[in-house]
């Protein structure tokens, strides 16, 4: 049984918006120290331009779009979901998943093709923030996709379907993490 | 006694055991109730004291008496000595003053004070519970591996803490890496639920304004720590990467930086000074407004200060770094910001004190708690002016005169603003009157031992003792009889203080079992948890108040009574 406490918004906003807005605020610090931190060492290294040029643009271009795309799909599903239309909302939830599964298989083909021709978390530091950040970046990608799979199971029952909104609120955060990784680990070479 | 009683035959005694303990499951250890978990809290946090405490015993009999089979320990080992300080400073920290302060009374009181019947998120909030004590477990089993607990100091600078050649402690670091990483999670999931409550399940009628100032403390307190621990958390998965997978951030011969680790750790480690101080200002706000039956004297000065505090504090961590190679202009700029964060704090001293100028003061147990906290920090606080200042840092950096500062500022937050909080709330959460009388004796018997110890070691420390020493008698400078003395002084205060807890738990345990009943309201306090059953029941209240008016409205001219509780229509 839901807490009368749950129900209320004192503050004029649903409470899950609220939290959802108080988690991300807490995720960007931690990749704004990762990332600064990154920043910081960059400037300092100019040998690290010379590492950034393995790393492959194409793959990396190909996995914005992905997750772009996927993001689409979180906001059909949010849509769906205002009109009260969860079993399309848990479709569209579905086609976001999908753009996370293949995301992380790119990634995968991608680091296996790396750590094979020799560049590993312990080649040199810009290799270790490489792994580190899109690993880290990696794990929310998948957190993001289990708890979307558990909201899109209550949104075909037509249940919760104010969770699709937050899901999708998180699911952006996600994206934009990728849109910083992106340049900083890919384009500035 | 026991032996004589008849046993039942074929042992049902033990199908029993299973029944009860089933029940004992579900309703206090798997419960959502805020309540309850603010005692887990609680009680967990008591228990690591115990052990914070136990280490502090440990390793002040070493520097007392180099060499001596400390009882119920054995001789100190150079190794365990290490261990025990990095542990001692780390459980007080995390799992002492955070829990207690933050989660404990957070718990408890939110839910209670804004009126309403739960957190907003129940289940989560038993989730930071369970996360949080899993972390104490990893943590205390770190003594237990291959090369013991970790030495390298609770603030865990590399190249020390990152490689196992250094510290000798291949399992130990990186499990109090992983304690400390879930404990952040822990605190992040309860802080959610504290902000969130706060915000928005507040009781009909409860204005910004009329919070209670304890709850505004946590909550500012809540954001300071979600704000600050993030690029920490980052920083602890780089370390442990350094540890375990062999990457380099932090190893100046691989192009890394030790001292990008001290940057990540004092911009969290800064704020969560006043993560932790600000629920104990919060405390004895609630507690001198009742036992001097006056108004806050200016409740919109303390939370603008707080916030100010808080915002100032995310611009003075390299303080800490005066003697780390940074630039000296920078030093400057550091040692500007850290001196102005000393203008709030103050002007809220002020402000307690003009609170209890002119009041009707009661001298109860809770109240004596509040005013040695103000008295306390204030030596922790004034203190502090020597170090913030750069140029008499480098002298005093890294001497026990930063030691004896900061258990200044810690004690009362974690010790004075604990007892203060739980012998005024102790009514509410258990329904019976502690006694005021030994209440009074554990008071005294702890804040003169206090003193005992730390302002001697003021003094060693100018006299230009390290920290993290094993054994001062290497060192002949520091061998002298005046300074040993001074050190066995501190240790005897020590075991004295340690002593007098004795009383507290005899107090707590008595009080629990045959304690006056204390009725609803027996401090006659405004706020909305005086209003239910002591102690609650599940869901606080059968309708849940109203609120008409602001929380501290004592001695209103022309009322018959000298309180107004909030929920009281006129």
């Amino acid at each position: 049984m839901r807490p009368i406490a749950t129900t209320r918004s004192a503050a004029g906003m649903p409470t899950g918006l609220l939290a959802v807005w108080w988690i991300v605020a807490s995720e960007i610090v931690i990749f704004g120290g990762l990332l600064g931190a990154y920043i910081m060492y960059r400037l300092s290294h100019d040998a690290w331009a010379g590492h950034a040029a393995n790393t492959n643009t194409l793959i990396g271009t190909t996995n914005t779009l992905v997750l772009l795309t996927s993001s689409l799909f979180a906001v059909l599903a949010h849509q769906a979901a205002e009109k009260g239309d969860g079993k399309k909302a848990a479709r569209f939830l579905m086609y976001t998943m999908a753009g996370a599964v293949a995301f992380l298989c790119i990634k995968g083909y991608e680091w296996n093709y790396e750590i094979s021709h020799g560049m590993t978390i312990t080649t040199n530091t810009f290799w270790s923030f490489y792994y580190t950040a899109a690993g880290i970046h990696g794990a929310h990608v998948i957190a993001g996709a289990i708890i979307m799979g558990i909201v899109a199971k209550d949104a075909a029952k037509g249940l919760e379907l104010q969770r699709v909104e937050l899901i999708g609120i998180y699911w952006h955060f996600v994206d934009i993490v990728w849109i910083f990784l992106f340049p900083l680990l890919y384009i500035a070479k | 006694m026991a032996e004589s009683i008849p046993t039942q035959p074929s042992d049902p005694h033990a199908d029993d055991h299973h029944h009860e303990e089933q029940s004992f499951v579900s309703k206090y250890l798997l419960s959502t109730d805020h309540k309850v978990i603010g005692m887990q809290y609680m009680f967990t946090g008591m228990a690591m004291a115990l052990i914070g405490g136990f280490m502090a015993y440990a390793f002040r009999m070493q520097l007392a008496f180099p060499g001596v089979e400390v009882p119920l320990w054995g001789v100190v080992t150079p190794a365990n000595y290490t261990a025990l300080v990095t542990n001692h400073g780390a459980i007080m920290i995390f799992w002492v003053a955070m829990p207690v302060l933050i989660a404990a009374f957070g718990n408890y009181l939110i839910p209670l004070m804004v009126g309403c019947d739960d957190m907003v998120f129940p289940k989560i909030n038993r989730l930071s519970y369970q996360i949080f004590l899993l972390s104490a477990i990893v943590l205390i089993s770190s003594y237990f591996v291959d090369g013991g607990g970790f030495g390298g100091a609770w603030t865990t600078y590399p190249p020390l803490s990152a490689k196992a050649e250094y510290n000798l402690t291949p399992m130990g670091a990186s499990i109090f890496i992983g304690a400390v990483g879930l404990e952040f999670v822990a605190f992040l999931l309860g802080g959610i639920n504290f902000i969130t409550t706060a915000m928005n399940a507040r009781a009909p009628g409860m204005k910004l304004y009329d919070i209670p100032m304890v709850i505004w403390m946590i909550v500012i307190a809540s954001i300071l720590f979600m704000v600050s621990v993030g690029p920490l958390l980052a920083g602890a998965i780089m370390l442990l990467f350094d540890q375990q997978l062999g990457t380099a951030f932090y190893d100046p011969n691989r192009g890394g930086d030790p001292v990008l680790w001290q940057h990540l750790f004092w911009f969290f480690g800064h704020p969560e000074v006043y993560v932790v101080l600000l629920p104990a200002i919060g405390i004895t706000a609630e507690i001198i407004t009742v036992f001097s039956r006056k108004k806050l004297f200016a409740y919109r000065t303390v939370l603008n200060t707080a916030i100010g505090t808080g915002v100032l504090s995310f611009c003075v961590w390299a303080h800490h770094q005066f003697i780390s190679g940074i630039d000296p202009r920078m030093a400057h700029v550091f040692t500007l910001t850290t001196l102005l964060i000393s203008i709030p704090i103050a002007e809220m001293m002020f402000v307690y004190i003009a609170t209890l100028y002119g009041g009707a003061i009661r001298l109860a147990t809770p109240m004596l708690w509040a005013l040695a906290f103000i008295f306390e920090f204030l030596i922790g606080g004034v203190t502090g002016i020597f170090l913030g200042a750069s140029g008499a840092d480098i002298y005093l950096h890294d001497t026990y005169f930063v030691l004896a500062h900061f258990h200044y500022t810690f004690f009362p937050i974690a010790i004075i603003g604990t007892f203060a909080g739980v012998t005024y709330w102790f009514p509410k959460m258990f329904g019976k009157m502690m006694s005021d009388r030994l209440g009074k004796i554990h008071f005294w018997g702890t804040i003169i031992p206090f003193n005992f110890i730390f302002i001697p070691l003021f003094f060693l420390g100018a006299g230009g003792q390290h920290r993290r020493i094993y054994d001062f008698q290497n060192f002949p400078a520091l061998a002298g009889e005046g300074m040993q003395d001074l050190r066995i002084l501190a240790t005897t205060s020590l075991l004295v203080m340690l002593g007098f807890q004795l009383v507290f738990f005899y107090n707590f345990i008595t009080s629990l079992m045959k304690g006056k009943a204390a009725g609803k309201n027996p401090w006659k306090a405004n706020t909305l948890e005086w209003t239910a059953e002591s102690p609650p029941p599940h869901g606080n209240w059968k309708e849940l108040p109203t609120v008409y008016r602001g929380p501290y409205e004592y001695s209103v001219p022309g009322r018959e009574k000298d309180y107004w509780p909030q929920d009281e229509p006129n």
